[in-house]
């Protein structure tokens, strides 16, 4: 809207008149820039992300802390020297020694070998939380972006609500209702962390849903299943990965939180955060039996918290384009 | 008009709510984008749209494909009511009229290869069954629009913005359409592959017997490609003719400003001409003025212009018709007829 019939934004009319034919039968490539020129096999940008990855020394060691953790999970019982409820009572409240790497509990317990069984309750908790959040909560976001007007409103007020309450109190309410246990904690856990997947994927989706290449998708007729699910979804999907990993970590430290409380992992079973709670009262005795499954939920939830800001990094497409050198 | 129309609107008009910032967000008015436009679009014939940035020339194109619902009036694609059209009409419709974007940048997925995405039509309108037969087709719609059919496995961001076009033409192509958009489709071209591109639409234009919308501000390209132009100004059509008669004999004030806006490659001739400029800012679509939506900026304003919404009517001796009060009632008092007839502008 500037001087009458503007011919556009600083572009002077070009002569379209007869070109020759032609040049439309050109090769492609020709004159084009660098990328497109030479033949080369597309890079899956999986690999490329793992390349940039690899590239973010702190990201990259987390990562491996992250599957390190996960490889001791699944071998708990073959790794654990000895098994995680055998009482010892000629051994109590032992310190770290050769025998016992993380010294003994009250009744003389190997505390090495409930930290690592305890990984696997940590990691499950975790992991399964986080996908009933991921999985409820993205859907919700996707919906209430994409459809927007009505949709929106009572979806979000919906994750409002779920969202005015502090997360362990409501985690702690949902346990209440449901029972003490492990699985009931699981699900209170995946409850309380859906709102924030659905704020983090709507906004998402906000930005991708105008996305011109959306409605091109649109002008060839494809439905909006097709449109949520092949272009909105894969577009919006960084932050969202992101926060996964960032949600993993406030997970694992909310088992630990419930189970301290007593509604979480029910004793004799190993839990870090039960081991931490049934530690604390011999902590001026014995420092061992709290401070070990301390450091492993402080390990692991550094270590989700670093990999997510690497993924948030790797995966900023501002990044990429930077890697790959722009886009002309 | 002529009996082949493949495209009609009439009456179209797209208005989006303006609303109030209150709690209830009432609506308190309505952006004009599209405002009662009549327009028909032959089968086989490119009809160029110009007009000046915001007069509604894409809202237009995506009304006609239904990208846009259109608030009212109607628009007829090859006999059918297009908007009332079912959903699996719609889905009929959108293989049979595609579109081609401004911005080859923006248009294509950048998650998604270039086979993917030129096969996207192909899968949704179920055209090529198996994943073989769907591969052919890519590489065979690659080659058309003058790319080498190796390049399909390939992202967005591995090629330049004139290829990227040849993607997004590629993909209009894959149903097999009669009508191709093309909204301002080599607009954020470079020059040189500005010419490249409208070559490419020529040819296949001649090839496969495709109608053109092409909307653009430049007007040397429509001029180049067009057999009809048509000339839009604050959300309506103002003059439709053909591309000659519209191009070098204008009847309507604007048009004739917005031609005379186009510099001539011929400095004598260019230093010589006397250019219209005209005053003022393109009223806001939102609150058009009464009468003639052109008469706060037309240098030949008179009497019934504040009064008269005036309709298209036959204008100049090449065959093009004008919403013009010059044309018709040139230095008459408006007769109190033609007042009535105003508001329903079409037989």
């Amino acid at each position: 809207m500037t001087t009458p019939a503007d011919p556009g934004p600083g572009r002077t009319v070009p002569s379209t008149q007869p070109a020759p034919q032609t040049v439309t039968d050109r090769p492609p490539g020709a004159g084009s820039d660098t990328a497109a020129g030479t033949l080369r096999p597309a890079r899956p940008r999986w690999r490329e992300t793992l390349g940039l990855l690899a590239r973010n020394p702190t990201a990259l060691i987390a990562a491996l802390v992250v599957l390190g953790m996960i490889v001791v999970a699944l071998l708990d019982e073959q790794l654990a020297p000895e098994g995680p409820n055998e009482i010892d009572v000629g051994a109590r409240l032992q310190p770290p020694s050769p025998d016992h790497p993380f010294g003994t509990d009250d009744l003389g317990r190997d505390v090495f070998s409930r930290v690592i069984l305890g990984a696997a309750v940590s990691l499950r908790v975790g992991l399964i939380a986080v996908s009933i959040s991921l999985v409820v909560g993205t859907l919700i976001g996707l919906l209430a972006g994409f459809y927007g007007k009505w949709v929106d409103d009572v979806l979000m007020r919906l994750m409002d609500m779920l969202f005015a309450f502090p997360a362990v109190l409501l985690a702690i309410s949902i346990v209440a209702i449901l029972g003490p246990g492990l699985t009931n904690t699981t699900i209170a856990i995946g409850i309380v962390y859906i709102p924030i997947f659905a704020r983090v994927t709507r906004s998402s989706v906000l930005g991708v849903r105008e996305e011109v290449y959306v409605r091109a998708a649109r002008s060839v007729g494809s439905s909006d299943v097709r449109l949520l699910a092949r272009h909105v979804l894969p577009n919006a999907a960084p932050p969202i990965i992101v926060q996964t990993s960032v949600s993993l970590a406030f997970a694992v430290l909310s088992e630990a939180a419930l189970s301290f409380l007593g509604l979480g992992t029910q004793p004799p079973d190993p839990s870090w955060g039960l081991m931490l709670s049934e530690g604390r009262g011999y902590i001026e005795l014995a420092w061992w039996i709290a401070v070990f499954p301390g450091l492993a939920i402080f390990l692991l939830v550094l270590s989700f918290n670093l990999l997510g800001d690497g993924l948030r990094d790797v995966l900023d497409p501002r990044q990429r384009t930077a890697m790959s050198g722009g886009r002309q | 008009m002529s009996d082949d129309v493949l495209v009609s609107a009439r009456g179209l008009q797209v208005h989006f709510p303006v609303r109030g910032s209150g709690l209830l967000r009432r609506t308190t008015g309505a952006v004009r984008a599209v405002d009662g436009v009549d327009l028909d679009i032959r089968r086989g014939e490119t009809l160029g749209l110009v007009g000046e940035s915001g007069c509604g020339k894409s809202t237009l194109g995506n009304a006609l494909l239904r990208l846009v619902e259109p608030t009212g009036g109607s628009v007829t694609f090859d006999g059918t009511d297009v908007t009332g059209l079912s959903a699996r009409g719609l889905r009929d419709l959108r293989r049979r009229a595609g579109m081609v974007f401004q911005d080859p940048f923006a248009s294509l997925d950048p998650r998604r290869t270039v086979a993917q995405t030129v096969a996207e039509p192909l899968e949704v309108h179920g055209l090529r069954s198996g994943k073989r037969e769907r591969a052919a087709r890519v590489g065979e719609l690659l080659e058309l629009v003058g790319l080498d059919p190796a390049v399909a496995g390939r992202y967005p961001h591995e090629f330049s913005g004139g290829q990227r076009q040849r993607v997004g033409i590629a993909r209009a192509l894959a149903g097999e359409p009669d009508f191709l958009v093309c909204d301002e489709a080599i607009a954020s071209l470079d020059v040189s592959v500005q010419a490249q591109v409208l070559n490419l639409l020529r040819r296949l234009q001649r090839r496969l017997g495709l109608t053109y919308l092409f909307i653009s501000h430049d007007l040397s390209a429509v001029r180049y490609l067009s057999d009809r132009i048509a000339v839009m100004y604050l959300g309506r059509v103002v003059e439709v003719g053909p591309a000659a008669a519209v191009g070098g004999d204008p009847q309507m004030p604007y048009t004739q400003a917005l031609l005379s806006a186009v510099p001539l490659a011929k400095p004598a001739e260019e230093r010589a001409r006397e250019r219209i400029v005209l005053t003022g800012d393109v009223p806001s679509p939102a609150a058009v003025p009464s009468g003639c939506r052109f008469r706060t900026r037309c240098p030949y304003v008179f009497e019934p212009c504040d009064r008269v919404d005036p309709a298209l009517q036959p204008a100049g001796a090449a065959g093009q018709v004008a919403a013009c009060h010059l044309h018709g009632v040139v230095g008459t008092p408006v007769a109190q007829e033609q007042d009535a007839a105003a508001p329903s502008r079409r037989p």
